[in-house]
């Protein structure tokens, strides 16, 4: 089989790279393979489905019919073996040969198991596929104790979901606090309070010794020498790309893809985009940055460029990003607002009601901000950072109020 | 083909801060005055001199339904609003990131994301204004309708970069439609191949090349036979403002004395532009032309334009217009009355079309010259019959200065502060002047009293 565009992966990076493409050449043949036995779905949307609170067979972003009206070859249950960019063919695992004139690599990342003795030998949990989220939700309808390996995004998620599902949660995290990549310390023990108040035990600087079989479930040994028992156990120690089948490619890698800033890797007629491309990070080195806008921007860059789209505007550097609810309330975090190297930082709140803002500065310019509880819009301020917008002048007014200063300048500076 | 959609605009130097807008969303959308519940949001300016909006955009490839990961936001292919669905919505607010102009934003007291629907295309904001800073443009409508009508002119007519010209006749014909035969006189519309060459026309309906002389009796003529044999077609004249204003003028001022049947459209480019960029009776004063020089004897033209269409009115035939193809929806109501009109008795339409190349100006500014030449009354929008006498369509509240317009345009770069005053004042009187005829009670307005 042959397609002029090959795309491998459905989510978001995938689906924006395909529109991209059919925004400029409306038929040229376009193939889309994914691993996954559904229609395209986003990995952010699982602890929403492993709450309950979004059924699976309501999330998916995009159905047949938007393939068919697109002519989208959209081809599920396809895993990639190996790539040959030399004779531009894809194997498959099935045995199947794809040959492209134009590949987009957007396999995204999956779980990274920590090196814990005995973790392989018990029944664990991992959360990144639709399949991850349905068998977490059916096992946390007998589950009475659940212990929690990380405290990123999907295990802080991942720990509210049980606790509002009754289960006795325990979350163990390496790092001194939750949430680290994105919060400083004092923000961080904020959201931890919150669990706390919620019935879940942190337990922040800690890694797990061993874990044994317990039951139907597993008792862990952490480095403070106690032990937990829990029914269910979740690994979300972080992710790694999806990648492996690049061995023998030549193509270059380091924690992910590396591409440019069009998106093209080191081999000809191959672009990657999302969670496994490592691409230009806004304050210097390539990064990777696994958040759902980063895919989204990426995807579209590698897809007009595909289809050499004469008005692309390639890719101004990954900036970390994050919008987090929990219990009812809300944390945002844009840019380096964790930054203390030489940069002009405010910070101000009322740590007992859990309202908290920190912004840094650096030259007069905006780097970072992180709030929460006090809402701002994240869009905006990424694009003052992005755009490097000189807040000299309005420094105090910016400081006082955020949301305000940020919305007057955005309609007065792009209006 | 992409449809276009409504849209709202904001004009902030009309804004007076009443945040009645904001009001009547809260009210419209939750039913309370509390403002926290307003879709729109009207913000101080930074130095405190004016006003600002933060207002979903509706775009076009929009950011925010990317970013949602549960399927909550879609973009309707039917009306272009972004819609939102609260039941699927998971509150992740990754939407708020992708929009980069506030657009879409969390309150905590309205418990979930919130953003402008467009009201089901009756925006309560809109209603509300009673400065008219808030505009629902809809427009769009006009287009799409457009769209589907076939195009009367071949692909391919050679105007210039940046000529307005065609694109005029283009959406003229479209709207006059097939039934219809055209004159164009010697001018810029049968240089640009709609006349034909090789034995071809340009144009998908009957065309012929008047002379510049004899082209509204002429086409008066053609009208008659078309009568007698029992066809109705609309007869349309394209000239340009020589073929009406100097060498012309005796036939279209004795069509209009008679009330001949047809449709006279006047391009108004200022000048000969097609045969080298000679004066003609409208060209402004100060304007450089070939025949109107800079140099050491001359700055431009000595003499004003005369006012061409204000003496059409002077005939008393059935419809006289002025329009700008910067004011679509001006222009398209004028239009559609012109072609009735011209069943019966003459309309004249008088299209004010700048032209990059003999007037000096880069061609990807057309629009905005046109813009203009009506946001600093240069330019007035008016029609006028003999029952209801003449009245503004596009009234310029606060003008800008003419000098705003002057300087966008090569062919008054030479001109001196005086001649700019001069031309500021010629235009403050044509106003004034224009003005006073609006109030003229006609035998028609004083009967409806």
């Amino acid at each position: 089989m042959h397609s002029k565009y090959l795309i491998v992966g459905s989510s978001h990076a995938a689906l924006e790279g395909a529109t991209a493409i059919r925004l400029i050449d409306s038929d040229g043949t376009l193939a889309m393979l994914t691993r996954d036995a559904r229609l395209p779905y986003s990995p952010t949307i699982l602890p929403y489905v492993v709450s309950g609170r979004s059924r699976p067979d309501k999330v998916k972003l995009r159905d047949e019919s938007y393939f068919r009206a697109n002519a989208i070859d959209f081809v599920s249950d396809a895993t990639v073996a190996s790539l040959d960019p030399a004779q531009q063919s894809l194997c498959l695992v099935s045995g199947e040969t794809r040959r492209y004139d134009k590949l987009l690599i957007a396999t995204g990342a999956a779980p990274a198991l920590p090196p814990v003795p005995g973790l392989r030998e018990v029944p664990y949990h991992v959360l990144r596929s639709m399949n991850d989220a349905v068998g977490l939700h059916e096992a946390m309808q007998h589950a009475k104790s659940a212990l929690v390996l990380g405290a990123g995004l999907i295990g802080m998620h991942a720990a509210e979901n049980m606790a509002e599902a009754r289960i006795g949660v325990c979350v163990v995290e390496m790092q001194r606090h939750a949430l680290s990549g994105y919060f400083e310390p004092r923000a961080s023990t904020i959201i931890e309070r919150t669990f706390t108040r919620n019935g879940i035990r942190m337990l922040m600087g800690r890694t797990l010794q061993r874990v044994e079989r317990a039951g139907e479930g597993c008792r862990a040994t952490l480095s403070d020498g106690s032990t937990i028992e829990a029914d269910l156990l979740l690994v979300c120690t972080g992710v790694k790309p999806n990648m492996d089948f690049l061995a023998g490619s030549g193509i270059e890698t380091e924690a992910g893809i590396l591409v440019d800033d069009r998106m093209r890797t080191s081999a000809p007629n191959v672009w990657a985009a999302g969670d496994v491309a490592q691409a230009r990070g806004f304050w210097g080195d390539k990064v990777l940055n696994g958040i759902l806008p980063n895919a989204v921007e990426q995807g579209r860059i590698a897809g007009l460029d595909m289809a050499d789209d004469a008005g692309l505007q390639p890719f101004p550097g990954a900036v970390p990003l994050n919008t987090y609810s929990f219990f009812g309330q809300q944390a945002i975090s844009v840019g380096r607002a964790h930054a203390d190297d030489g940069v002009d930082v405010k910070e101000s709140g009322d740590d007992d009601k859990g309202v908290y803002r920190r912004i840094a500065l650096k030259d007069g310019k905006l780097i970072g901000i992180a709030t929460i509880n006090d809402f701002i819009d994240a869009g905006v301020m990424w694009q003052l950072i992005l755009r490097g917008t000189d807040l000299s002048a309005v420094r105090d007014k910016f400081i006082a109020d955020p949301m305000l200063t940020g919305r007057q300048l955005m309609s007065q500076t792009w209006r | 083909m992409a449809k276009c959609f409504s849209t709202l605009q904001f004009h902030p130097e009309r804004c007076d801060g009443c945040i009645e807008c904001m009001t009547a969303c809260a009210q419209a959308k939750a039913g309370t005055d509390d403002l926290r519940f307003s879709r729109i949001r009207i913000l101080p300016s930074i130095n405190g001199s004016g006003h600002e909006l933060a207002l979903c955009r509706q775009c076009a490839d929009p950011v925010c339904v990317m970013n949602c990961p549960s399927g909550a936001l879609t973009k309707n292919a039917d009306t272009g609003v972004v819609d939102w669905a609260g039941d699927k919505c998971v509150d992740c607010l990754l939407c708020t990131a992708g929009c980069a102009y506030a657009g879409i934003v969390y309150e905590a007291e309205v418990g979930h994301v919130s953003k402008c629907d467009m009201c089901d295309g009756a925006p309560a904001c809109v209603a509300a204004c009673k400065n008219g800073a808030l505009e629902h443009r809809t427009e769009a409508r006009l287009f799409n309708g457009f769209a589907e009508k076939e195009d009367m002119f071949c692909p391919g007519l050679a105007a210039c970069h940046g000529c307005n010209s065609e694109l005029l006749i283009r959406h003229t014909m479209r709207m006059v439609g097939p039934d219809s035969v055209v004159a164009a006189p010697p001018g810029c519309i049968p240089g640009m191949g709609t006349v034909g060459y090789n034995g071809q026309t340009g144009a998908k309906v009957p065309i012929f090349h008047s002379l510049l002389t004899n082209t509204a009796t002429m086409l008066a003529g053609v009208k008659m036979q078309y009568n007698r044999v029992g066809r109705e077609v609309i007869a349309v004249a394209l000239s340009g403002d020589g073929g009406t204003a100097d060498a012309g003028f005796q036939s279209v001022s004795g069509a209009a004395e008679r009330n001949d049947p047809i449709l006279f459209i006047c391009v108004d480019n200022e000048g000969y532009m097609n045969t080298g960029m000679q004066a003609s009776g409208v060209t402004p004063y100060g304007s450089w032309s070939s025949t109107t020089p800079v140099g050491g004897a001359m700055q431009g033209k000595r003499t004003e334009a005369k006012n061409l269409p204000v003496i059409m009115t002077m005939h008393n035939c059935s419809y006289v217009a002025t329009a700008s193809p910067a004011f679509l929806e001006d222009y398209y109501a004028k239009l559609a009355k012109a072609i009735e009109v011209s069943k019966t008795g003459m309309a004249y339409l008088h299209v004010y079309t700048p032209c990059p190349t003999g007037w000096r100006f880069p061609s990807s500014m057309t629009t905005e010259v046109c813009r203009m030449q009506v946001r600093t009354n240069f330019v007035a929008l008016w029609e006028y019959d003999p029952e209801n006498g003449l009245r503004f369509t596009h009234k310029v509240d606060r003008p800008e200065p003419v000098s705003n317009y002057l300087k966008m345009i090569g062919k008054y770069r030479h001109l001196s502060e005086e001649q700019v005053a001069h031309i500021q004042r010629t235009v403050d009187d044509k106003i004034a002047y224009l003005d006073q005829l609006t109030k003229i009670e006609t035998h028609a307005a004083a009967s409806a009293h």
